[in-house]
């Protein structure tokens, strides 16, 4: 039982923290991209669009990517060039994507998708409980936690990190140093996008293979509320991730075994956890503070 | 880029075609409260939209709004159409009620008709549709077909319309089994696949080898053909999604009315009323019973031409949850009870959420 809750939670956790790290990055960086959900669905189509086409699962993992990076880079090119609000530019790009994904995915509702194969290796896979959890699962799980460990040893040992960090904590001071602020910026939108990309077409690649419209249903919101829940560090967003996760598939769990709790207070118990632990977080001053970036949401124009 | 170019050129050729389409003789509008693409509740509707205008062929043009929420956006959109010169309007979802109602009294002249409600007007008809009839069935095939008798069930809301199912599907389950066991998991929205996926999960996790649900999403039945158990489609015909899987698929069949209804708005008959049609009429269509042996499918078959006949699953003798009766030995329950249950039958373990 426990072995099958724990991949249920593997998979409800994963999109939440694909899409959720990348946005760490990208506020990292001092920019505010509330565009995520936007991004998800657009990658969700294109991924579901594509493997459907070409019959591929790789392409259309690529397709998933390249599509929140096309997003991104509209976003990217708003923001740090024509130095639009971030907020409503975000905002934007959200609805953009809903409307667009639905067009576009309007030939692939009612069509079965293509499910991503799981790793299956000799032996390993079968052995009892870790078999299973560690060997048995789809490509896009083991990126994400090959992005998690990238992201968290990037940002802390890297030189590219330390630039990140410095970009998005004071931008004046990056660009005196002569660091190239909006480059940097764009970046980090694009991987922001990347990841978001990738977070949507695991939804439909691998988590519920197939297209309906509004299908990613906010979580690309859950996502950004994650970022703050891990006070932009890389491994709390792990931990809310899977926390999140944990609790929604428990609620269901508690359910079926008929624990006679109303079932709205159940639903309601993963965002009731998320606030708790926000406040916990915030009831402490130095620990929120010292990794907000300073710039965040703030538009940088270089005096030439 | 392209495709904003792609949608900018089709909202042009549409607007075109709308003010090519002034001969029709009547304008028949659609307000949808979900996306056309959900493969459920709004795509049935959609496609009965479809069926009625094709069969008119050219007489009637339509029209529709889709994902407009409940609420002063659907009063906006219902008095949009009613302004351009909609000779009828359908409204299909529950909370489109009372802003139907405001409006149909602004505009005498427009017939309005709202999909599951219960108040009329003189220019506002109801209509919905005997979805439990077919969840008897599933129900009985369900117990037929279950090897550890215990189905799973996944629901939207606890709204009398979802209750009387589940009710209806173990009524029928019992009549094979009595001592069959349905699991329930209210998800709280009409619309999440990833949640849907996840509950079916559970409950299968949870011991249930049959998968029914009230929600609108092919992801239950998926997780139900990768799991290797059985489960049922909703609202639309899902076998492609589990063609190993699916027993049979509740559709709802909404052309049939459209057309008879247009068609009397056309001919100067119309006139409000409720409509609440099942089977019998072809409002509720059972889909194929696929993936059972012949003496299951042939005893869905049975009840369904039984249904068909006129009899109505809840009949007595039936026992509440807490051991009163609801109904006694052959006494059918009335249509205002079965429209307004918010109880449970006996041999259901979970309390109502209320």
């Amino acid at each position: 039982m426990f072995e099958a809750i724990l991949l249920t939670v593997i998979t409800a956790a994963t999109p939440l923290l694909l899409a959720a790290i990348g946005e760490l990055v990208v506020e990292r960086s001092g920019v505010l991209n509330l565009g995520v959900e936007g991004m998800m669905i657009m990658g969700a189509v294109t991924g579901f669009a594509v493997a459907n086409l070409t019959g591929s699962g790789t392409l259309g993992i690529l397709g998933a990517i390249g599509a929140g990076m096309a997003l991104s880079a509209l976003f990217g090119f708003l923001v740090l060039v024509l130095v639009t609000n971030q907020v409503a530019t975000g905002l934007a790009l959200t609805l953009l994507g809903l409307g667009l994904s639905g067009l576009i995915g309007e030939a692939f509702i009612g069509v079965p998708g293509l499910k991503l194969e799981k790793l299956d290796l000799p032996f390993l896979t079968d052995l009892p409980f870790i078999g299973p959890v560690i060997f048995g699962q789809d490509p896009i799980v083991y990126m994400s936690v090959a992005i998690v460990i990238a992201v968290a040893y990037a940002l802390a040992r890297t030189r590219a990190g330390l630039v990140l960090r410095a970009v998005g904590d004071n931008h004046a001071s990056a660009h005196a140093l002569g660091l190239s602020v909006l480059k940097v910026r764009f970046l980090a939108v694009l991987f922001g996008g990347a990841c978001a990309g990738l977070a949507g077409g695991y939804m439909s690649l691998a988590y519920t293979p197939q297209w309906v419209e509004n299908m990613t249903a906010g979580r690309g919101w859950i996502a950004l509320a994650l970022v703050v829940f891990a006070s932009w560090l890389p491994w709390r967003v792990v931990i809310g991730a899977y926390l999140f996760g944990a609790v929604t598939v428990l609620t269901f769990h508690a359910q079926a075994v008929g624990v006679g709790v109303p079932s709205q207070l159940l639903s309601s118990l993963p965002y009731i956890a998320t606030i708790l632990v926000l406040v916990f977080i915030s009831s402490n001053r130095r620990l929120t503070l010292v990794n907000t970036p300073a710039c965040l949401g703030k538009p940088f124009v270089p005096d030439r | 880029m392209k495709n904003i170019l792609k949608a900018a050129v089709a909202a042009i050729a549409l607007a075109a075609a709308g003010s090519a389409a002034q001969a029709a003789d009547l304008k028949a509008c659609f307000i949808y409260v979900g996306p056309v693409g959900d493969f459920g509740w709004s795509y049935q509707h959609d496609q009965g939209r479809l069926a009625m205008e094709k069969h008119f062929a050219g007489k009637v043009e339509t029209a529709y709004l889709e994902s407009v929420p409940e609420g002063a956006d659907a009063e906006r959109a219902i008095e949009r159409f009613a302004r351009e010169g909609c000779g009828i309007i359908f409204t299909t979802s529950f909370g489109y009620m009372n802003p139907t109602l405001k409006v149909a009294a602004k505009y005498p002249d427009v017939k309005f008709e709202h999909a599951t409600g219960y108040k009329t007007a003189a220019n506002v008809a109801t209509y919905n549709s005997k979805f439990h009839e077919g969840r008897y069935i599933l129900g009985q095939i369900a117990a037929k077909m279950s090897t550890k008798g215990t189905a799973g069930y996944i629901g939207s809301f606890p709204i009398p319309e979802v209750v009387s199912g589940i009710n209806s599907f173990l009524l029928g389950a019992q009549s094979v089994n009595p001592d069959f066991k349905v699991k329930i998991v209210w998800v709280n929205s009409w619309f999440d696949p990833a949640k849907e996926a996840d509950a079916a999960k559970a409950l299968i996790d949870q011991g249930a080898d049959i998968i029914s649900q009230h929600t609108d999403s092919t992801a239950p039945l998926q997780v139900a053909a990768e799991r290797g158990v059985l489960g049922f489609g909703q609202a639309s015909d899902m076998i492609a999604f589990a063609p190993k899987s699916q027993l049979t698929s509740i559709i709802d069949e909404w052309g049939p009315y459209y057309i008879e209804r247009v068609q009397a708005a056309l001919d100067g008959t119309w006139e409000s009323k409720q409509t609440w049609h099942g089977l019998k009429e072809g409002h509720v269509v059972m889909a194929p019973y696929t993936n059972m042996p012949d003496d299951v499918a042939a005893l869905a078959k049975e009840t369904e031409a039984k249904i068909i006949a006129g009899w109505e699953p809840f009949t007595g003798p039936i026992t509440k949850q807490d051991g009163t009766e609801a109904a006694a030995d052959g006494v059918r329950l009335d249509d205002g009870a079965i429209l307004g249950m918010n109880w449970y039958i006996k041999g259901i373990d979970d309390k109502l959420p209320q």
